[in-house]
């Protein structure tokens, strides 16, 4: 990669052009450094290990595509958590989206006290995750929490959340919209760049709010949901930090109780650092980029028949 | 008003005033429901912090603890196996470490890509941005492993040494500032004699303040809030961080309540007063983020 960059190198037209270009690349050297310390060997090397069998004490055995071949159809945990993690963001996803494009246009409404709303709204996006968890298995707490609680206060009788197999992902999707404070800040930019004319004129030829909102906001607003949509989709994908903390304490074993909050993350985290399986758990990350690929590209195909940029309809 | 209306014939439930005023009521209850939604498992968390494990099991809640149980917090800190003043020492050293490092790095990068010509530029410009795609979870264990190799695990060097190699992010940030300040000035600078060092030191950063303070505020939060690469890199507890912390505290003393909260508080109250002081920083960098994906 270095080469290439050197070989493309032209006769300095002039010593001053020559420093220059010494100069640029003085000045990116950590940048390039970094990249090929940290970023490129890894990846190079994590696509070889993956062809192997290794456990770091003896010396890697090179066994084909055998890991990936295990993961996909030996391993029903890979699938497991697989299906944990698709059903987490099929539903997590877009109840945070809505959430936050809700609070965002209740924003760009309000005039008064709009900065004590946002910093409310926003206040949970700054606290760690680790925190977050801790909080939460003690707001749903089955005994003394709030909101099993409140059920009771109407008759009813809560679930056991996090001890319970069936619900403990509830809970994990249940806290998510309360994380929807970033996601809110950008639709909010995004709100403030729609021209108000739009909205003008359409109310003089009569259009109601319902009407006003899925032809003006929702278009105009696309190419920020777009944004959102991906990142949030990605980052879905690598859940790991609070699904970790709530089921090492709560359940007693990663990804607990019962498999049921089994994330791919905490799964490839298990096989690599309690199963010392680096081959393997290396292909496994090699699914989990694969899958995310597709995913993000089906995503972006789709953006065609949604996602509208006002610069294309001028041109 | 009211003749107004009736004037132009419109009775007063259609008038734009008084539509206004529903809208109004509408928009500012939802939000107050809201926003009371959202502060609530903080209250309830300073609330448990303060109370009494007699009274933290109460149900009805007694909303206001009597009598306010300060000791939580001296239990949180003088338990001998979770020294929480020592994991505050340690992620400050993360803290100074990481944000020295990326920002003295960042700047030197960001000003080659702002202002520097050279062939090759474009590919690595590519490549800066190419790298926020890089899959974490597959760079994961060579990392390791490397770190490893090294002999660097159980010590700071995993997440400080990366940072001083520069994060993509920032330097994407601090590029398209640099991009906005008039070339002129340096210059004239240069015709003074100054060298690239000076015009760094004289003219770029002090004219990047708002960039450098977002990228500092965000920063901040992210190391101290980061529980995966610690918990990867750490194994020994006098070096753990205060995410890291917590998550133990959590694990072993699932019933004491009341100090488990007050350890909470302690984690998160910080993030919290830098918020307020920054709170512009904070809006801004989220701002530019979605910004820099549109």
């Amino acid at each position: 990669m270095s080469t290439a960059a050197v070989s493309v190198t032209p006769k300095p037209k002039s010593k001053r052009i020559r420093r220059e270009a010494i100069l640029f690349y003085i000045c990116i050297a950590p940048f390039i450094l970094g990249f090929i310390l940290f970023d490129l060997i890894p990846m190079l090397a994590s696509l070889g290990l993956s062809f192997t069998e290794w456990n770091i004490l003896t010396p890697p055995k090179f066994i084909g595509l055998d890991n990936y071949v295990t993961a996909l159809t030996a391993d029903p945990k890979v699938l497991i958590s697989l299906k944990i993690t698709l059903f987490y963001t099929v539903i997590q996803v877009p109840l945070r989206l809505a959430t936050a494009l809700l609070l965002a246009m209740l924003l760009n409404e309000a005039t008064k006290g709009m900065g004590f709303f946002r910093t409310a709204f926003y206040l949970p996006c700054i606290v760690s995750s680790v925190a977050i968890a801790v909080l939460w298995t003690w707001i749903l707490n089955p005994v003394y929490g709030p909101v099993n609680g409140l059920i009771r206060f109407f008759g009813g009788e809560g679930p056991k959340w996090f001890s319970d197999p069936k619900f403990a992902l509830w809970g994990l999707i249940m806290m998510s919209p309360w994380g929807a404070g970033g996601e809110m800040l950008i639709f909010l930019a995004g709100l403030k760049g729609i021209d108000k004319q739009l909205y003008e004129a359409a109310e003089l030829d009569g259009a109601g709010p319902l009407a006003r909102f899925f032809k003006i906001t929702l278009p105009m607003l696309s190419p920020t949901l777009f944004f959102n949509l991906v990142m949030s989709i990605i980052g879905s994908f690598q859940t790991f930090d609070t699904a970790y903390v709530i089921s090492t304490t709560r359940a007693g074993t990663l990804g607990g109780p019962a498999n049921s909050t089994l994330f791919y993350m905490l799964y490839l985290y298990n096989r690599a650092f309690a199963g010392q399986m680096m081959g393997y758990a290396s292909a496994l990350g090699w699914i989990l980029f694969i899958i995310i690929m597709i995913v993000t590209l089906l995503v972006l195909r789709s953006s065609d028949m949604w996602v509208f940029y006002e610069s294309e309809r001028k041109r | 008003m009211a003749t107004n209306t009736i004037a132009s014939g419109v009775p007063f439930y259609q008038s734009r005033r008084f539509q206004k005023l529903i809208k109004n009521i509408i928009v500012y209850s939802l939000l107050t429901f809201l926003s009371s939604l959202f502060i609530f498992p903080f209250f309830w968390m300073l609330d448990s912090a303060l109370k009494e494990n007699a009274q933290i099991f109460l149900w009805p809640p007694q909303w206001i603890p009597d009598p306010i149980a300060w000791d939580n917090f001296v239990k949180a800190f003088s338990n001998p196996q979770l020294p929480f003043l020592t994991f505050l020492k340690n992620t400050m050293i993360l803290e100074v470490g990481i944000i020295t490092g990326r920002l003295l790095s960042c700047i030197l990068v960001a000003y080659g890509f702002a202002r520097l010509d050279a062939p090759g530029k474009n590919f690595w410009f590519s490549v800066l941005l190419a790298t926020f795609m890089l899959p974490g979870a597959v760079i994961m264990i060579p990392k390791y492993i490397l770190f490893n190799k090294l002999g660097w695990v159980d010590s700071y060097l995993p997440l400080i040494v990366p940072a001083w190699f520069g994060e993509s992010f920032a330097i994407f940030l601090m590029r398209q500032f640099f991009m906005t300040i008039p070339r002129e000035l340096e210059e004239a600078a240069i015709m003074d004699g100054a060298n690239t060092f000076d015009i760094l030191r004289l003219i770029i950063v002090p004219l990047s303040t708002p960039v450098l303070a977002v990228i500092t505020v965000l920063s901040f939060k992210d190391i101290w809030n980061d529980f995966f690469t610690p918990l990867l890199y750490l194994n020994s507890s006098s070096k753990y961080t205060i995410a890291i912390g917590l998550a133990y505290f959590n694990g072993q003393f699932k019933v004491d309540m009341g100090p488990l909260m007050a350890a909470s508080v302690v984690l998160i109250l910080p993030l919290i007063i830098v918020f307020f002081i920054a709170q512009k920083a904070f809006v801004e960098g989220v701002n530019l983020t979605g910004l820099a994906g549109r």
